[in-house]
């Protein structure tokens, strides 16, 4: 591929010239940008565009298959579960559940993360070493247990599991920001700033946090495909989102006992979970490997 | 002038930075004394890592904490060393200003450059140091830049080094400091830039009586721009003078030796002297003077005893056993 000889100045715009270079002919990640939009607009969109509530039972059409297979009617494209709920408004109410548990998971995480990020690298000494034992701790365990241990003691419901997503989340972000400012604080316009009688506050928002904010969002995208794994296992795992409510990982579950007379009440879920984290790996990917100066694409 | 009248703007007393393990600290600048008069230049010399930076570094307070720094540093009859963080930001930028050695990274490549002028002129006024009248493209103007209201929009990877020094010296001066430290400003550009940045300060010198310490291991720089020149060596002043004085009649070996080191253009031929060896390592200094080991004058009493201050003439001074004799 070619290398854009690209300096971290003008790497919004290697962006654009990548982006510009790409639209002629479609590639992953045009394509999982656009699911990626078409996701975001499923949730935002909701109601609006499903058929049908995504709990509304239609007890004429119990375990209807997909449209095209026999028995199979227009009416319910993706064909409906047990209870006759139409797949197609299930799948995005799931969507608008996984995106709304992820964004807001990875904002609030985010937020808390950099911002921790910020003081530790920027202060260093005390500060640094008392946050970055914890961000240690917080990543020495595994995501899943951790997951699984603060739903037993929280409770589920939605709430709960944007919770326990930014408490497996935060440190992440603060570990990959604090090491950004320490070596962006080293940098000369910082000691320009400096020798210009800048207030330390001023520097660290004004210059340390936008030369890292790349990074930031190229891991904020990455993990909003990591945060609907998350939810989907915990739902899946009867610790997440609780019936009525409808999830891609819920819906799996229920599906499973009537996997061998009706595939598609597993198969269109997992589809969705597999589609909807490796769009958002992908897209996180491409930004990180455009943001790159060295980018190898 | 008045120079000899009038306060000096800066005093350095006996200063001294010593990093790494106290019982065996590299001293970085080792007591070293000197003054500034308002308005003068002041050209520092010396081979990389004489502690030229470190010294300058020392003034406005930059140093990593790590550096442990004694002895004494006076602005305008403040000591500098014991002011805390926030009284010393006070002066940073307004009182006293500091031009960096790298124009290509010294300024945030996220930001336009009128965006970091804006700034810098935010911070001049909230001190009370600058009004409404200095704008961001009279600064620019100001240090000659080439089409400013372009430049105000543009982002510094578009802009070439020497333009990039120009706004540096702009953002440096907003706000008239009395005290200009420029820290090798012209090592980074091309040679046909330099003397346009070194007239700007000049110019700036004239235009507001600022004081100006210029830093520079290009001795042809300082000849042109400076009144008084200050040689060091492995962080020890060794020769101070009038430019011309030590430029016509350096006292010091090692000023000679720096002085022969620059291309001398007979005719056809161009020779260079290199000075033999290298700046020592100053975790372990040996006993008397730094340079002996490379000096080809030196004599058994150089190794023993640190040679004391010579006086040689009127604000001429060097330290060196054999000053009053070599020539």
């Amino acid at each position: 591929m070619t290398r854009v000889a690209a300096l971290n100045a003008s790497s919004w715009w290697s962006l654009r010239l990548r982006w510009r270079r790409r639209t002629g002919r479609p590639r992953l990640p045009v394509l999982s940008m656009a699911l990626c939009i078409l996701l975001i607009f499923a949730a935002v969109a909701g109601g609006a565009i499903a058929p049908f509530a995504p709990d509304e039972p239609d007890f004429t059409a119990i375990l209807a298959p997909p449209f095209w297979m026999e028995g199979g009617s227009t009416m319910h494209l993706l064909g409906t579960d047990q209870l006759g709920r139409d797949m197609l408004s299930r799948l995005i109410g799931g969507a608008r559940v996984s995106l709304l548990t992820a964004g807001a998971a990875v904002l609030v995480a985010g937020t808390i993360g950099v911002a921790l990020g910020l003081i530790a690298g920027y202060l260093g000494g005390l500060v640094e070493a008392a946050i970055m034992r914890v961000v240690d701790a917080f990543l020495a365990l595994p995501f899943i247990l951790m997951a699984l241990a603060f739903v037993s003691a929280l409770g589920t419901g939605i709430g709960n599991i944007i919770l326990v997503m930014i408490l497996t989340n935060w440190a992440r972000y603060a570990r990959l920001v604090r090491s950004e400012v320490v070596s962006i604080k080293k940098r000369d316009f910082v000691l320009l700033a400096r020798v210009a009688g800048v207030r330390p506050m001023a520097i660290a928002l004004r210059h340390v946090l936008p030369n890292a904010m790349t990074s930031i969002l190229v891991l904020a995208v990455l993990d909003i495909g990591r945060a609907i794994i998350l939810e989907s296992s915990l739902s899946f795992l009867g610790l997440g989102i609780q019936p009525p409510d409808v999830s891609w990982g819920l819906a799996l579950a229920e599906g499973r006992t009537y996997m061998s007379v009706a595939w598609w009440l597993t198969v269109w879920p997992g589809v969705a979970i597999v589609l909807g984290v490796m769009s958002f790996n992908l897209v996180g990917d491409w930004l990180r490997a455009s943001f790159d100066p060295r980018g190898v694409l | 002038m008045h120079r000899e009248t009038s306060p000096p703007i800066l005093t350095v007393k006996d200063l001294t930075v010593a990093f790494g393990p106290m019982e065996r600290p590299a001293r970085a600048v080792a007591g070293l004394n000197l003054t500034l008069q308002p308005g003068e230049i002041l050209g520092i010399a010396g081979e990389s890592g004489s502690g030229k930076s470190t010294l300058c570094n020392a003034i406005i307070r930059t140093l990593p904490r790590s550096a442990r720094v004694g002895g004494e540093v006076r602005y305008d009859g403040r000591q500098l060393l014991a002011l805390s963080e926030r009284e010393m930001r006070g002066l940073r930028g307004s009182e006293i200003s500091m031009v960096l050695q790298n124009p290509m990274t010294s300024l945030d490549p996220l930001f336009t450059i009128g965006n970091q002028v804006d700034e810098v002129l935010r911070e001049r006024r909230r001190q009370g140091q600058s009004n409404d009248q200095v704008t961001a493209i009279g600064l620019l103007r100001r240090v000659h830049l080439t089409a400013p209201e372009l430049r105000l929009r543009q982002y510094p990877h578009q802009l070439s080094g020497g333009m990039r020094q120009r706004v540096l010296t702009a953002m440096a001066t907003a706000a008239t400091p009395r005290l200009l430290i420029a820290d090798e400003p012209t090592t980074a550009l091309d040679a046909s830039i330099q003397d346009e940045i070194l007239l700007l300060f000049r110019e700036i010198r004239d235009r507001a009586g600022t004081a100006i310490i210029i830093v520079t291991h290009d001795l042809s720089a300082i000849r042109r721009l400076s009144d008084r020149i200050i040689v060091m060596y492995a962080g020890r002043l060794v020769e101070e003078g009038p430019t011309a004085t030590v430029f016509s009649a350096p006292r010091h070996p090692y000023t000679r030796a720096l002085l022969d080191s620059l291309p001398q253009v007979e005719g056809d031929t161009v020779t260079l002297k290199a000075i033999p060896g290298q700046v020592p390592n100053l975790a372990e200094l040996p006993h008397g003077c730094a340079f002996a080991d490379r000096c080809p004058v030196a004599i058994a009493r150089c190794r023993t005893e640190d040679p004391t201050e010579m006086q040689l003439g009127l604000r001429h001074r060097a330290f060196c056993w054999l000053a009053d004799t070599a020539s």
